[in-house]
This record gives structure tokens, sequence and C-alpha cells, in this order.
């Protein structure tokens, strides 16, 4: 079913349930209607936008109430409507008894909406006129199970009634059956009335029936109607609901209004009522209804401690202080930090007193492995919102100020822009009582050392993912010593490594230097650096430590052998050009994709490099039930899910994507001159493996994939880049209200989506630009795997670690004057999450590691690529063999 | 089927280019404009350009002719505001039906002349419908969101009225075009089905909509996709996307529908954007070159020309779009 609002909303077989609002609809909610009665029309868009923002993917309209003419408030509303584009993205549906409402309500939207709802109560004549009239406004519709004889109440009535509106509409009116959704009636179950009984399992089979027999339909319902017998009891109500849900769905109920704050996550119902409430939807058992009665009365007491479980907020006040933090529960940390202050004799106690002693017992569970990251940077979250209203109490007391245990400067590097590491670590510390100076990304090394001294900072810790920023960071070590400093270096980030700490940063800087790649091992460490006792013998140990790593590792690199340039070449991976098979793309030359849809992503994204961001390791997902980071990882995962949610309904983020398909033939052996209709428009310089290896085994370079000019055969490689714009924002968005977990996880997500959107384009690319492979059938755990045919290496990675070849992919495409992804003087790209790589289609051609090169490729590298000696080892620092 | 739904199977359709454009070369006077009929009209007529249908008659079907002789396939009726609705700003509601009647006439006689002499290529005639000067989703006052200068049944009306005329006039298709308000093409659309089922005929019917602006959006808001989903509904001979833009920033819009509908393809592009004096100087080729684009892109069946388009701009158009095969859908 395809609908739209100022935007498409689009439902297949694929898509989620498609949950409907239903606040705009004076039946289900006595504000708007009261709102509406006294025409406060204002307030009541507020109630529509606030359901749009809460993530309603349509919007209920309904105004059928005996005190309001009904069709003046539709016009007026839905008029009011069309001007809010906050508000209007969605589609609506139009929701009457009576028809001339509804008329009037299709003439005042643009879009494509749904008509709720017309049936055969009067008869055929008028249902098919009805229908025709909808048809021709350009509408989907909803059709109740009624009939002449009455409403649909049990299995047979249900389909036979959905069969007859079916054939009727299809065969008489026309009408698509795409935008045919049915409302099979839900009735109450557990009513004490025997012939309620199979209301809920009649539901359930008559849907499974017509997703069955009736093509392209969709299944609809209001699900609250299920559990109307357990008013007042919401523990019972939210169980009914997801146990009645969960099977509705698997038997095709794909649509429907259903109030998200009284839905229980299925698999958090308790087993023993799990048990009670399927035996009453499913009608297990005779005496089920007695039996969920008798349950409910012992769940009315103890729902209470489930979902608002207030029992701690009679403890003692530091008990309160504590579980808040413990917990990251921020509802009433305002009410407990102002009780404690009017307990303490100076504001700053409070801080020094309660928080700490809550986030010392944080920092213990942490160092224990009983918390983990998330949680930690939630309490920091709440330490946040308690110390903010603190503040201006401690202002007032003059002459005293909180007394943080140290101040840290925290820097990504110049050239780099990955930060969600850094940022971790820097909420981590914060929440231990450090003043964190956060200088943010690309910050030059005088401005480190600028801020370091004017700041008097106690720590400098340094950030980056790039290669280059490991130059950067053995840059600034030197200045450290020139300019005598005496703080600790932290170095982390995922390029850096201790081999390379110790090997180039310790060696240029006499005080302490660490290599902390672990946000958890953080806190000890600085700790230990800024304990004033300790300290001392902590930096000897540490620097001995260094040294002697150090030692080993360059003794360890000798043994490996390398064979010449030369020599390797011969060992190509050879591909026998004469037979294989070459596909020219469908689609030569360039093209932006602008119009992307964030759903049709989420599919795509792989959710485990997500966990390793923050340190929670394991595989996607076998993660989620993990014996020690399981429950964690489910509720992030929950969360992510919820944020993801919103981005997608607020459209937070934009995918951009560029890419091209070209003529290509392998030059020089490692070179690949991509051609416009024979005309060369650049070169891409790959890099051969030299490590010695067994008889037959090739030593690879990605040129080899390749049909080399010799061969007078036409082959053809591809380049893109993704990119998601709008992280930065949407973090800071969150930073400015000091939810830095929020902000961490949007750059985490923000992250995952340039991922899925390279996946998806490979895919779009693979299936239909090029068209080599139109019949792939993958799922996204095969794409995970990469089980597809073709590669999409990405310069800076293993197969092509050298990033320089970034400024070619640039030039081709024009990357920057199209989608507007620039790179840093590191080559990085910006914004931060994006991917860029090549495409190769040949079947032979496969991932692999480069591993270490010797000098002679680095100087016939240069050459080739027309750069200085020193410029080429510079960027292929990290892959040059020790000689 | 009709002959038109049978040759677009076959090859790109070349639509025409501007009206507006070409009849300022003219230069008419207000006296041009009233012509022997209308001299004494109470109001002034210059710049109801529909009206010389009527009392310029041979300089529209020039125009027509140039444009066949180009290599048009399909020309436009000069009707682009021939709705009482947008008459009303001349006080000549009550022509509404003439004009119609008789721009189509005349356009179908010069269609008729070509397809004698070319009967391998016969040409047809589009009703031209314009969206009126009023917008049925959006408040003229800034002031009062809720208020509606025109509405859904006030369209309906009038482009019943339209739409009847230039069938009767012989039209081979309605152009339902320059959609900025999709609610108004609603509307349009209604009321085209009414005549249909009222006169048990079937006309094929094009419709194009105008994305006003770089954020790729109509101008009552919708994205493109969702401008495709709500007129879907009604069987269209083809979608596609007119003026506003030169043919290079509507390319993206029409790759975002194209692969989302089994209907034809359409566009007439803009001769790029205006210039500092309102004028559009993209030439010809300049302007063929974006459009090989396209075409090489596969989205296309049918190519024109919008403001600023002349009869050269239509026959560079005209003789790539030959070199390439139609969109397939």
């Amino acid at each position: 079913m395809h609908l739209s609002g100022l935007e498409p909303l689009v439902l297949n077989e694929n898509s989620n349930f498609t949950n409907v609002g239903e606040r705009t609809n004076v039946a289900g909610s006595r504000k708007f209607l009261r709102l509406i009665k006294e025409e406060r029309f204002d307030e009541a868009l507020d109630i529509a936008r606030h359901q749009v923002d809460g993530g309603a993917q349509i919007i209920d309209i309904n105004f059928d109430d005996g005190l309001i003419d009904g069709k003046e408030a539709m016009v007026r509303f839905l008029n009011l409507i069309a001007a809010e584009p906050d508000i209007c993205r969605v589609p609506i549906m139009i929701d009457s008894s009576k028809w001339e409402i509804i008329e009037a309500g299709l003439q005042v939207v643009q879009g494509k909406s749904i008509v709720n709802s017309i049936s055969l109560k009067e008869g055929e004549e008028k249902f098919i006129w009805e229908a025709k009239q909808i048809k021709r406004y350009g509408a989907a519709v909803i059709i109740m199970a009624f009939d002449e004889t009455g409403q649909a109440d049990n299995y047979e009535r249900r389909i036979e009634i959905a069969q007859r509106s079916y054939t009727i509409l299809v065969d008489i009116v026309n009408f698509p059956s795409e935008d045919i959704i049915f409302d099979l009636n839900i009735f109450p179950v557990a009513t004490g009335m025997d012939e309620h009984k199979r209301n809920a399992i009649d539901f359930i089979e008559a849907t499974r029936w017509v997703r069955q027999n009736l093509p392209n339909v969709s299944v609809s319902g209001g699900v609250s109607n299920v559990s109307f017998s357990f008013r007042g009891n919401d523990g019972v109500r939210e169980a009914m609901h997801s146990v009645f849900l969960y099977h509705a769905i698997q038997a095709g109920m794909n649509m429907g209004i259903v109030n998200p704050a009284l839905l229980e996550i299925y698999d958090d119902i308790p087993k023993d009522l799990l048990e009670r409430v399927e035996d009453v939807i499913l009608n297990r058992r005779e005496d089920a209804t007695e039996r969920l009665l008798d349950f409910a009365e012992t769940v009315k007491g103890s729902k209470v401690e489930k979902g608002l479980d207030l029992s701690w907020r009679e403890n003692p006040i530091q008990d309160r202080i504590t579980h808040a933090l413990v917990k990251g529960i921020d509802a009433f940390i305002i009410e407990d930090v102002e009780t404690a202050r009017q307990e303490s004799e100076k504001p700053i106690e409070v801080i020094e007193g309660h928080l700490m002693i809550g986030m010392n017992v944080v920092g213990d569970l942490f160092g224990a492995g009983k918390m983990f990251l998330p949680q930690v940077v939630k309490s920091a979250r709440v330490m946040k919102k308690a110390v903010g209203y603190l503040n201006p109490f401690i202002e007032k007391d003059k002459g005293e100020e909180q007394k943080a245990l140290g101040k840290i400067l925290m820097a990504t590097v110049k050239g780099d822009v990955h930060d969600i590491g850094k940022n971790i670590v820097s909420v981590v510390l914060g929440c231990n009582n450090y003043e964190i100076v956060d200088l943010g990304v690309m910050v030059a090394p005088e401005k480190i050392i600028e801020a370091a001294k004017k700041e008097n900072v106690d720590i400098i810790g340094l950030s980056g993912l790039i290669t280059p920023s490991l130059d950067e960071m053995v840059y600034l070590a030197k200045e450290m010593e020139r300019q005598e400093f005496k703080v600790p270096l932290l170095i982390g980030g995922a390029t850096t490594s201790k081999a390379h700490t110790a090997v180039k940063i310790d060696t240029q800087y006499t005080n302490a230097v660490v290599h902390v790649n672990d946000a958890s091992r953080a806190v000890t460490v600085v700790g230990d650096l800024l304990n004033k006792k300790t300290s001392h013998l902590y930096t000897a140990k540490l620097k001995k430590d260094y040294d002697e790593f150090r030692i080993k590792f360059l003794k360890r690199g000798k043994e490996k052998n390398y064979i010449s340039l030369k020599e390797a070449r011969k060992k190509k991976y050879k591909i026998a050009w004469e037979t294989s098979q070459i596909c020219k793309p469908k689609e030569l030359g360039i093209q932006v994709l602008e119009q992307l849809s964030l759903k049709e992503l989420v599919p795509f994204i792989d959710w485990s490099p997500f966990f390793r961001s923050w340190d929670l390791h394991g595989k996607f997902p076998d993660i989620l039930t993990d014996e020690v980071v399981g429950e964690q990882a489910t509720i992030m995962y929950a969360e992510a899910q919820a944020m993801i949610k919103e981005i997608i309904a607020k459209q937070l983020l934009k995918p951009k994507a560029i890419f091209g398909l070209f003529e290509a033939n392998t030059i020089n052996e490692d070179d690949i001159s991509i051609q416009k209709k024979g005309k060369e428009i650049g070169v891409f310089r790959t890099l051969r493996q030299q490590l010695k290896k067994r008889e037959g085994i090739p030593n690879i370079a990605l040129a080899d994939f390749i049909a080399p000019k010799e061969t007078n055969k036409t082959d053809y490689m591809g380049a893109f880049c993704v990119a998601i714009y709008g992280a930065q924002e949407l973090a800071d968005s969150y930073k400015v209200k000091e939810d830095d977990y929020n902000a961490i996880m949007a750059q985490a997500i923000a992250d995952r989506f340039a991922e899925a959107l390279a996946e998806y384009l490979h895919k779009q690319v693979r299936t239909r630009h090029w068209g080599y492979d139109s019949d792939e059938g993958l799922t996204n755990d095969d794409l995970i795997k990469e089980s597809y045919k073709g590669i999409r290496p990405a310069p800076g990675y293993p197969a092509c670690p050298d990033h320089l070849e970034k400024e070619t992919i640039w030039e081709v495409l024009k990357v920057e004057e199209n989608i507007g992804v620039t790179l840093t003087e590191s080559l990085a790209m910006w914004p931060a999450a994006a991917v860029s790589g090549y495409y190769f289609a040949n079947k032979e051609a496969k991932y692999f590691g480069l591993g270490k090169i010797t000098d002679d490729q680095v100087t016939d590298f240069a050459i080739r690529k027309g750069i200085t000696k020193e410029k080429a080892e510079k960027w292929l620092y990290p892959n040059l063999a020790e000689e | 089927m009709s002959k038109i739904t049978k040759e677009i199977k076959n090859r790109i359709l070349v639509l025409d280019g501007a009206m507006g454009t070409m009849l300022q070369a003219y230069k008419f006077t207000e006296e041009d404009f009233r012509g022997e009929r209308f001299k004494d009209y109470p109001t002034p007529l210059q710049g109801n350009n529909d009206l010389l249908s009527i009392t310029q008659p041979e300089a529209i079907k020039t125009i027509h002719r140039k444009y066949f002789e180009a290599g048009a396939d399909i020309v436009e009726t000069n009707t682009f505001s021939g709705t009482t609705i947008a008459m009303a700003d001349y006080q000549l509601e009550d022509l509404v039906y003439e004009l119609n009647y008789q721009s189509a006439k005349i356009a179908k006689e010069v269609a008729a002349e070509f397809t004698v002499k070319e009967p391998h290529k016969p040409r047809f005639v589009a009703g031209s419908i314009g969206p009126t000067n009023r917008t049925a989703s959006m408040s003229p006052d800034v002031n009062d969101p809720g208020y509606r200068a025109v509405t859904f049944n006030d369209l309906r009306i009038a482009y019943k009225q339209q739409v009847e005329a230039l069938i009767d006039g012989g039209v081979d298709v309605l152009l339902v075009e320059t959609v900025f308000d999709t609610l108004n093409a609603k509307a349009a659309l209604f009321a085209i089905e009414e005549v249909k089922e009222e006169r048990n005929i079937d006309i094929p019917i094009m419709l194009s909509g105008t994305i006003t602006d770089a954020s790729g959006r109509t101008l009552s808001g919708q994205t493109a996709e969702a401008f495709l989903i709500s007129v879907s509904h009604i069987p269209l001979l083809s979608i596609g996307f007119n003026c506003a833009l030169g043919a290079n920033l509507l390319q993206p819009h029409l790759e975002a529908i194209a692969h989302k509908t089994d209907f034809a393809i359409s566009a007439h592009p803009n001769a790029g954007l205006p210039n500092a004096f309102g004028e559009y100087d993209e030439t010809p080729e300049e302007m063929g070159e974006q459009i090989e684009e396209y075409l090489k892109k596969d989205l296309i069946n049918i190519i024109g020309g919008c403001c600023g388009t002349s009869p050269e701009h239509i026959r560079v158009i005209a003789d790539i779009a030959s070199k390439y095969k139609p969109r397939n859908c």
C-alpha cells in the first residue's frame, strides 16, 4: 500500500507493523474532545504534532460526537494541519461513520489518505457508490466487518463479509486490492460470558484467512478493546495487548491503533502471567478466564513494582540518590538533590557527599564488571542533571568551588574527525569527577598546547582513528617535550596501538605516555597517574613497561621474510582473462542519489560494531542473549531502535550517495587506468603483498582483479562515496541537554547508517546499475558475511591501506561538488559518518590484507604516483616492514 | 487503444516548447489582444494569451506549425489559463468553453495537416490544463492558515467545464500540467473521471508536476515520490515534471519517480534558470546535452520544453530523442 502526506509511506510485506496515532480522535482522547468543543484548535494541533513526534506513522482524525459539527471541524482541522509540515508529512486517516464528513475530509487533503471506514451495513449500492468516490478521490479504505445483518462476531462471519466486500471492491468497483484494509473487529475476551471466549482467537484466525485468501490486502484493528474487561489493571492489560499483537501480527495483522504506553515487551512478561494470558487469548482452557482473574488480583500489587516500582523511594536519601545514579533514573534526582541540599550545610556537600558516594558505587560496579559502559554513561547523565541543578546554589555561596579530582584535556588530533571513543572516555572520566576540557575534533597541535597551558590541565588525552593521526600524536609528544611539559599523555583511538605508542611516541616524551584503548581502563589509569602519593612510582613502572615492550616488539619484527616487488609481481593473482566473464555495467558514468530513505537502510545495518563501540563484545544477535553483557546489550539495542525510529520519523539524518562505473584496464602491473569512452580520466594506484608465501599462493594487488590493457578487453570498475549528514547536529542537540549518552548513541547510529548505506548501495549497484548480479537473493546475514559476488574495498582499510587514493576517487567522482563530503588534510572524510571505496565485480575478486611492504615498493609507488618518497613513507608508515 | 498509447510504446514522443515565449516575439498590443470582437470590452485584456486563440488564431497556428516542423509529436493547446477561476482576472469566465473549444480545434487542424503529410508519424494535440492561480491546500493569508481561497468543488466544476470543451474540440490527450498543489490536480483528475464516466469515453491523461526549488518539493510541500503516490489512483498515460527548473536540476526528481511507477515518464523543463533579466538563455545545444543524459539513463517516454524553449530547442531535442529507445514501462 502506498500512502502519502508530504512524504511517502510505503507499506509492503517487509514493513513492520504500522502504528496509527489515535489521540486526535474525539472518541480516543478526552482531552482532544474538550479542546475541539472549546474550539481550541491550536492546542488540538499540538496533540497531532505530539503523535507524529512520538512515532505515529499515520494519524487517525475523528470528530464523531453529538455536540460537534463534525464536517466543519474536520475541514477546519485538516486545513490547519496542512499548514504544519511537521504534522502533515504523514498520511491522514479520515475517520467517521458519516459519509458527508469523510467526503469533506477527502476534499481537503492533497496526499493519499485512508478512509476509516465503510461497510456493507447499509447494503451493496451505497457501499459501491462510496467505494467509487473514495477511489476517485485517491484514498485507501478500511472496510469494517459489518453487513446488512450486523457486525461479524465469529470466524465464519468475519471471513464471509471480508470475502464478499473484497469481491465487490475488486470486481465491480475495480478498487486496487493493495488499498483495501480490513478491520475484522477486535472484541473483549475474559468477560465471563461464554460467547466471548473465542473473540480474540477468531479475530486472529480470520486475519490469517484474509491474508492468505484475499491478495494484497491489509488487516487493522483497535487493540485496546481486547482487554476491556481488565480496565484498571494495566499490568494485565499490557500483557494482553502484547500477547494479542504477538499472535495477530504473526497471523498477518499489519496495521492498527495501539497505545505504546500500554504495551509490555512480549519476552518480558513473567512466565506465569504469560501462560494465563495466552490461555485466554488463544482460548486454550475452559477455566482460562477464572485463572487469569485470580492471577490478576496478585498482579495488581506486583505490577507497580515492574514499570513503576517506586519502593526505593521509601529509602533514606543517600540510598535514593545512589539508586538513581546506579540505575540511571533521572525522574526524581532534582527532588532528591533538593532534599539533600536542605539537609546539608552547604550545597557543595551534596556533590562531594551524596553524589560522589553514589558515583563511587557506580565506579566500583563498573570496575568489577557488574556495570557496563552504556549504563555508566547513563549514570553520568543523572549526575550532570544533579550538578546542573546545584550549580546556581553553589555560585551563590561564593568563595567555594567544586573541586574536581583533576583536569583532563581531550582532543581528536588535526585532520581527524572521529570522536565517539573520545566522547565515551570523556563522559566516563567526567562522571568520576574529573573536569574535562574537550577541544573537539580536528584540533591543531598549537591549539592543544595553548589550551593545556591556559587551562593548566593535569593530563592530555589524544584520540585518532586514521593512520595519519599517528604522526600527529608523535609530533605533539615532541612539542610537549620541547616545551618542557610534565603532564601525562594518554593515547587512544582505533588506529593506535601499544606498539606504536611504545616505539614512536613514548620515546619522544620523557614523562608518562599511556596507550588506553578501552574506556573502562581510563578511570583507573587516570586515577593512578594523578594520585599524588603513588604517581611517581606508577610513571616509572609505565616507562619501564614500555621500554621492555619496545625491545621485544622490535626484535619480533625481523622474523618475517619479504620478496622483492619484482618477484611479487611475477606471483600476481592470475585470472584467465580469455574466459573470465566481464559484465558491462548497464549504467556507465556517475550518479548522485539524494532521494534515499533511511528506513530502507535499516535492514542493512550490521549491529556487531555498534556494540563494540560501547565496549560490549560479541556477535549480533547472539550478544543479546550473552550471559555477561546480554541484558545490557538488549537494553541498548532497544534504545537504539527507538532512536532510529525517531530519526526516521523526524528525518534527523540525511543520507547521500554518489557512485560511478567506468571502463578500466590494469596498466603497468599495479595501476588501474579509469576511462570514459576510451579516454583516461584517472589512475588508481594499488599496492601488492610482499610477504613471502608458500609455493602457489599469490601475492595479490587489487589491480589483479581488472583485465590488463594487453588483453585488449575492456573491463570495468567503480568507485563510490556515501555519507550520513546531520549526526553532528543531532549529537549536539543532546549535548546541550546534557545528555551525552544519547549524543554518543546518535553518532554510533549515524556510523551504522553510513555502513548500511554502503552495503545498500553496493547491492543496488550489483543488481541494478551495474547489473551483474541481478537475481541475488541474499539475506542481511549473507551481506554481513559478504557472500555476494564482487568487492568494495575502501582506501585506508587492509586491502588498500593508502589513504591517498581517496583523492583520486574525489577527483574522478567530483565527490565534494556533488554530495559535499570533504577530505581533511589527513584525508579523513567529513561528515565523519561516511564510507568511500572501489567496486570490483569479477567473481574472483576477494578481500585481502596487504600486510607489510618493503622499500622497493615504496620507491616504485612514489615514482608512479609522482610524489616524494618521504610523502609516500609518511602515508604508508603502518605498512612498512622494518628493515 | 488510442493511437497515442500505441505510439508511446514505439518511440520517445516529443512535446512542443513554450507558447508564451513565442508569443512574446509578436509584441502584441492591447488592440491586437482585443481584436475586432473585444474592441469595447470593459477590462484590459493584454496578457491574456489564451484569448489569442480567438483574436489571433493565425499566430497560434503558426506557432503550432513551427513546433511540428521542428519534430514535435504533440503540441499543447493554448489553454493554460482556460478555467473560470483563472479567467476571472479578465472577467472572461463566460468565454471559457469557446476558448478551449477553439484552441483545441485550431491545434487539431494543424496536427491533421502534418499527419496527412507524414502518415508514419501521426501528430497529436494535448489539451493543456493549467493549475489556475489559486491553491486548494494552502492559505494565501499567513495570519489565517486555515483559510482557503478556492475549494476542491470550485476547482472540480471549473476543470470539468474546461475538460468538456477540450474534448469537444477534439484533443487526443489531456495534460494536467505545472501542478504546484497536488490537491488542485486531484480536483482536475476527479473532474476528468466524471466526464469520462458521464460520456462513457476513455481519453489518456498526462500529468506533470512542478518542483519549485532545490529542496525537491512541490510548492505545496510534497516530495516527488509523495506527489507520485497522491495521483497514481487514476490510470495515467504519463507522469513527470515541467517548468521551474532547467533540465539538469530536474533530473534527480525524474529519477526519484522513474523507478517507482509503471506510468510513462514525461519531462518538459525550462531552458535553464532565468538570468538576471528574467530571460532564459540556455541554448538548444546546451539543453540537448542535458536531456541526452536523461535518455542515456533510460528515464524518459515523453520529452519537450517549457519556459524559454523555442522550435530550435525542440529540433535539437527531437534529433537526440530519435536516437534513443523509450523507457521501458
